[in-house]
Parts: C-alpha cells; structure tokens; sequence
C-alpha cells in the first residue's frame, strides 16, 4: 500500500465526521497552545531576569562581610567580627588588579523630611565611583563628586520618585532634605530606572559613604561592588579580593565574594523550574486531549465496525487497518498540534504587541517539542482503538457485532 | 477449484458447543454456479464464509486450487481474500463517504495499486455493471440496485477466481434483484466460479448444481438439467 493512499483514505475517515474530528482537534490545540504559552511566560521571567543582572554587569563582584558557603542568591549582609572598613574599601582599589571601578555601599534606612513632607527612604551610602559601575543615568544636576571616602560633604543624590514626591513641581537642585537630624544639599537626581535587584532606584538617596556611617552609626560597608576589566578574570578577580581582604583581615577568610554568574545560575535554576511547572501543567491538559482523541477513535471504530469488516473481506490486512487507524489519529493529533503551534506563537506574539517590556518568548525546545508531543499523543492514544479495529473477526464486524 | 474434508465448524455459545457444520465433504470445479439453500442456522453462511476465508474451520481440510488454506495465518489468508475471493453482501456494505468509483477503488488503494491504474480498472469495472453515469454518485445516491452493482464491480475489480454472493437479492425489489442476478450469471458465464447462498428456492433453483443443507449437514444435492435457464427477471421474483 501507498502511503499516500493511507492517509488519503485516513483523511477521508476524518472528514466523514467533521465535528467530532474538529472537536478533538481542538482539545489538541488548546493543549498545545497552552504548552506554548505557559512556558514562554516562564521563560519570558527567565529572559527579564537575566537581562536585569545583565544591566548590571557580568563582570561584577559583590563582596560581603562575613564567611558565607552560599554559592549564590542575593548578598546578605550578615553580623561578622570584622567589617570590610573604609580602608579596606581604598585598598581593593589601589591594590586589586583588573579592577575598572570600585564602588562601597553601607545601606540604611532613614526618614527624609522636607518642609512637612515626611517619608521613609532606602539610603545608600557610597561613592562617585558608584555612577559608573551601576550605570546611573541623571535626569538633572550631578551624581556624589569624587574625593577622599572619609570625607564626604553633605550632600545627597535622590530617586526620581523622590524628587517628585519630595518636591514636587520644584527644581530640588540645592534645597535641603533632612535625613534624620542631618541636612543635606541635594545635588543631582537620578533618571527613572525602577527595581534593579530588589533596590527600586527610584525612591533611593544616595550619599557618600562616610555620611552614610555616621548615620547609621556603623563601622563598616554592607557591600562592596568590583567591576572587572573583563567577564574572563571573574574568577581570578574573585580569588583576589578574598586574598587581599584575608591578608588585611589578619589571615582570617570573612568576606564573601558573590558574582553575577552565580546569583544569575541559580535564578535561571529556579526559573527553569517554573518553567518546567508549568510545561507539566499544560502537559496535563495535551493528556486530557489525548484521552479525548482516544475516545473519538473509539467511537469511529465501533461506528464503522461494518465498513472494517469489508476491509477485511476485500484482503485488507489487520496491520494496515491498524496503520490506517493509528494514521488517522496521528493526523487528528498533528493537525490539533499545528493548530496549537499557531495559537500559541499567534499568542505570544500578541502579548509581546501588548506588553513590550515583558520578554515572552517561546523556550527554543517548546514549538519542536509540543509538536513532537502532540504527534506521539495521537500515536499512542491511537493504539487502542487501533488495535481493537485491527483485532475485529471479518465475520462479526461484517455483521456490525 | 474448491475441495472441502470432513469439515467442521464448532462454535461455542453461552459455554456449549454448537455444531454450525457438521463434516461437510464438497468439491467445487473452476467455473461451476452452485446455490446453497437451507433455512437459517442451517450453517449456509458459515459454510459460505469459511469458503471466503474468513474463518477457520474446526477440523477438516478445505483446498483452494490445491492450496490447503485452513492452516493459514491471517495475513496469508487476507492475501488469498484480496487476490481470490470476491465478495457480494445482502446488505451491500459500500462506504458511504466515499463515491461509487471509490468504493470500487478501496481493495485496490489497500493492495497498493497505483492510483491512475486504479481509476482505469474501477471505470472499466463499473461500465462493465452499467454504472459508468453514475460513478461520481455517493451510496446514498445510489438506488439499492446500483449499490449492489456497484458492489459486484467492487468483488471483480481484483480480478478473483471465486465470487461468493450471500442473500445478493435479499434487499432489492424484483426488477434490482433481476439486474443482479444477470450480473453475476454473467460473471460465471466468464469463467468465475459462482456460489450464492439463499433461501429463495427460485434464485436458488437457477444454479447448475444445487445443494441444500439443514443442521450443518448437506442433506440433498441436484442438478439442473442442462437447457436455456429462464430470464433472470423472473427467477428473482
């Protein structure tokens, strides 16, 4: 036999009931649309994430006081015998090689006042260096000049929001804003970025470091952030900052060192595993539609019992009336697939239209996979009902029993 | 040409063995017409069946052009179905989505013939049973005469050596059944060996050779005497 002519007279079968054909069809696509759809948001999340840390740098190393065996989430800081100090800080920028910036950050938070505008704000002490290496961008004014880190001047950078909650419809260029009982001249404000690794930038003050310690009566940083020169030393750079933070440590290893690659891995961890949640939820509902096909090809086949049996009796062998059974399933299935292919990229192409910002895109193994998975859905849900076609005796199934 | 041994056909039914055919001993020459008439349940269908084989027998030995065929597995006997058998049903059985020339078509699609030489022997086969107009026309467009002509040049259009017609007028009126019936005398005026299975004593009475059965057993053989047979028209009514 042709297989041509297999699926010609499998096609015939089909259209010879076209709503039911059309029904189970359907209940294919849906599953793989949703195949599609569900994973392209997982993978849409993974997508924003990365491109987030990805700002940031891939050549970062944020180091951290305190011995943390963590191989990766977000820096912590934890209570330790030593503080990374201010020295400490000016050393890693003197002495560590493949440096390009530097940057201290000591976090708090404090209560900003101006005139009888009252909020709470994240404070981030810190130093010029900290522009570059974050990338800031400034709406209006400058970011905190450079100069000796114990000596910072009062002066403060805000968030966009900030400026315009604190000062709304005001240019706040050189007006005071009082973080608890100091006054500081605001000098710059940042362009509007939004949450960048859990800090929303936007309702940030930045100030140097020193003014930073003092407000929060600490002796050391929260963080210090190191760019490298290139993503290739991130490795060697790492090894360096803890040698040189142990050797000024008194030969004790207390800091902890976390790049970008790490904290990006173990996103990516997590959020391909989302994504593949969500790839066995839809897989539930292509099995749904496969009990579905499976229960149609039933139907068809005790409907037809009569038209087997003259198969039978015009020489038509059981494994071809099994192939032709198992064939119109696949197609069944495959059509559905192909359906569910052009809903679900359709789809995704539309919320991509509707929300630019959000990456969804369809993993690389999704659109291959659904289909593959909805063929072998058809295949598998196809034996069966094939198989009871294949096995009917010529002599009853002529006689519709 | 058709040699049956002692054959026998046991059913089991409710856990009892019933007896369709009893040890049946019959040879059947190349181009012979023979009619096999009994009441229900007197084993004519399972003795027809066995004939096209879609069954087995119990015990016994049935040769088909000196090939002992009851021994065989199914897809050797499909292939004997497919290349040797045709196969003409009261009840029609034409696949109703598919028209006239297609049903004529289906044994050869599944036989692998190619698909411009299955057009030619369908239209040929179909013109031979005068339905050439109308084989564009779907089963349900068809009146119940032409669908069993068109089931005729179905069972031919392998080109079988045995055509096996089971109650082939049981669902037409007269003039349809006539039709028919000249079909097939045609056919085994060709060369085709015939054997129709009826309970109609005229259709029955048309047949050379003759053979009655009651209770699994064949329990009276004739032959009709050589001379013109009647018109068909009238045998069938």
């Amino acid at each position: 036999m042709r297989p041509g002519d297999l699926f010609g007279f499998a096609g015939s079968a089909l259209r010879g009931h076209r709503l039911r054909s059309t029904l189970s069809l359907l209940g294919v696509a849906i599953g793989v649309a949703s195949v599609i759809l569900l994973t392209s948001l997982g993978e849409g999340a993974r997508l924003y994430v990365s491109g987030e840390f990805l700002a940031l740098g891939s050549n970062l190393l944020i180091i951290t006081p305190g011995k943390n065996e963590t191989t990766g989430g977000m820096p912590v800081a934890l209570p330790t015998p030593r503080e990374i100090s201010l020295d400490d800080v000016d050393a890693l920028r003197r002495r560590m090689r493949g440096a390009r910036h530097v940057a201290p950050l000591s976090l708090g938070e404090a209560t900003a006042k101006v005139g009888d505008l009252v909020r709470t704000v994240g404070v981030g002490g810190t130093t010029a260096e900290f522009m570059p290496l974050r990338k800031i961008r400034l709406r209006m004014g400058r970011y905190l000049p450079a100069g000796d880190d114990d000596r910072g001047e009062r002066v403060c950078v805000i968030g966009s929001r900030l400026q315009e909650e604190l000062f709304p419809g005001r240019n706040p260029l050189g007006e005071a804003l009082r973080l608890g009982e100091e006054r500081f001249r605001v000098i710059g404000v940042m362009s509007p970025r939004g949450t960048s690794l859990g800090t929303d930038l936007d309702e940030v003050v930045h100030v140097p470091v020193s003014q930073a310690l003092r407000l929060f009566d600490q002796r050391g940083v929260s963080q210090v952030m190191v760019e490298l020169r290139s993503h290739e030393e991130i490795e060697a750079g790492k090894k360096r900052a803890v040698a040189l933070l142990k050797e000024r440590h008194d030969g004790v290893e207390d800091v902890t060192v976390v790049t970008q690659d790490a904290v990006l891995t173990s996103f990516n961890r997590i959020l391909a595993l989302l994504t593949a949640a969500l790839a066995g939820i839809a897989a539930i509902s292509l099995s749904v539609a496969g009990i579905g096909i499976m229960n149609v090809m039933i139907v068809s086949v005790s409907e037809r019992t009569r038209e087997i049996g003259l198969l039978k009796a015009v020489g038509v062998t059981a494994p071809q009336v099994l192939a032709a059974f198992l064939v119109e399933a696949a197609l069944l299935s495959s059509a559905g697939g192909l359906l569910g292919v052009a809903v679900g990229v359709g789809g995704t192409r539309l919320v991509q239209a509707l929300y630019p910002s959000f990456p969804m895109e369809p993993p690389g193994w999704a659109v291959p996979s659904a289909a593959a998975v909805s063929l072998s859905v058809g295949l598998v849900f196809g034996v069966l009902p094939a198989r009871r076609a294949a096995r009917l005796d010529p002599v009853a199934a002529l006689a519709g029993r | 040409m058709i040699e049956l041994r002692g054959l026998t056909r046991v059913f089991e039914v409710g856990g009892r063995p019933v007896h369709a055919l009893r040890g049946i001993d019959l040879a059947v020459p190349d181009g012979e017409y023979l009619s096999v008439m009994g009441p229900s349940g007197s084993g004519k269908s399972t003795l027809l069946n066995l004939l096209g084989c879609l069954d087995r027998p119990t015990s016994g030995s049935y040769r088909l052009d000196g090939r002992d065929v009851s021994e065989l597995d199914d897809l050797e006997m499909s292939r004997i179905r497919r290349h040797k058998i045709g196969f003409v049903f009261q009840a029609f059985h034409m696949v109703p989505r598919l028209t006239a020339k297609g049903n004529v078509e289906l044994p050869m699609v599944f036989a692998g013939v190619p698909p411009e030489e299955r057009s030619r022997r369908s239209e040929a086969a179909l013109s031979s049973v005068g339905l050439h107009e109308r084989m564009d026309h779907r089963p349900d467009q068809l009146s119940g005469g032409e669908r069993q002509r068109a089931a005729i040049a179905r069972a031919m259009v392998m080109g079988p050596s045995l055509l096996l017609a089971d109650e082939p007028t049981g669902n037409l009126d007269s003039v349809s059944g006539g039709e028919v019936i000249a079909l097939l005398e045609a056919m085994n005026a060709g060369g085709l060996t015939l054997v129709v299975v009826t309970h109609d004593a005229v259709l029955g009475a048309r047949a050379r050779r003759q053979i009655r059965m009651a209770d699994g057993a064949v329990v009276e053989e004739r032959r009709a005497p050589a001379g013109p047979l009647s018109s068909p028209a009238r045998a069938a009514r």
